[in-house]
């Protein structure tokens, strides 16, 4: 039952992203590009998708267990971090080069040709190298 | 106003409405890079991947059937190898080693005003930013 929910949820994000314009890399460019043409639908994506996800986060506190769960998540960590700093420039780089990010790079598969499927191949590939790459990295410091 | 500002508006809504379902009825963080990560270097595992799979799968499927039905507008990708491969590599290492995206981060961690997610959000909005700066204004790659 959970992977039915999470699998609409997954569906529901899909088309969201779709509508949205998030799949289109022009409108993502279009928006980090300050000193281009610039488009602030992104702006409206995200205040969009931001309210009812703080409705949601609210009514965690009025419940004590998610419907088909056995506790919410726990409150967000303080502490922030090279790594969170580090890994974001590194994602917003990459973001900005193809106007892509993990969510409408999954979503456009079946129509974003083969540079779609090559974009998602390197992605996981850099997602598989990361924990190695981590582990090294921590002992050399 | 422009009416891709309200498809944006709307297309919004729906994201925000399947990340609060998420959170709601399963009690978790709708992220894609941490929901697709996980998958692929095996730190999900049992009914914790196949939930995380079964997500996947509506997020590829659904959009999927709707382009079949109605067409879909192009992605408008680079066509240059190099940039997709280093794209993609910088996207899957850096959401990775921050754990979280603009999903994670940004819709679900702005809404509840973490810390981590404001902070992860103006740096990758940065670089995304100084990213064009340098690619397309001044390399002219993109």
């Amino acid at each position: 039952m959970r992977s039915v929910v999470a699998a609409l949820a997954g569906a529901l994000f899909g088309l969201g992203l779709m509508l949205s314009g998030m799949t289109d890399t022009n409108r993502v460019q279009g928006w980090l590009d300050i000193f281009g043409a610039w488009d602030p639908t992104l702006a409206f994506v995200l205040g969009g998708a931001i309210l009812p996800m703080a409705v949601a986060w609210r009514l965690t506190r009025a419940t004590a267990t998610p419907a088909l769960g056995t506790a919410f998540p726990p409150p967000p960590e303080p502490k922030l971090g090279r790594n969170l700093v580090i890994g974001s420039t590194l994602f917003g780089a990459g973001w900005g080069l193809a106007g892509l990010c993990p969510g409408p790079a999954m979503a456009s598969l079946a129509w974003g040709g083969w540079g779609g499927a090559l974009f998602l191949l390197a992605m996981v590939a850099g997602m598989v190298a990361t924990p190695p790459l981590r582990r090294r990295f921590s002992s050399l410091a | 106003m422009e009416i891709q500002y309200l498809y944006g508006l709307l297309g919004g809504l729906i994201i925000g409405a399947a990340g609060a379902l998420y959170l709601l009825v399963n009690g978790r963080i709708m992220g894609a890079s941490g929901i697709l990560g996980s998958v692929v270097d095996g730190s999900a595992a049992g009914d914790d991947r196949t939930e995380k799979l079964a997500f996947i799968g509506g997020l590829v499927g659904a959009p999927a059937l709707v382009a079949l039905v109605f067409g879909a507008n192009p992605t408008n990708l680079s066509s240059n190898i190099a940039v997709i491969v280093a794209a993609g590599l910088l996207v899957g290492i850096g959401t990775r080693i921050a754990n979280g995206c603009t999903s994670g981060h940004g819709v679900c961690g702005i809404s509840r005003l973490s810390l981590r997610g404001i902070v992860a959000t103006v740096f990758y909005l940065l670089a995304g930013g100084i990213s064009m700066v340098l690619f397309r204004h001044i390399l002219g790659v993109i």
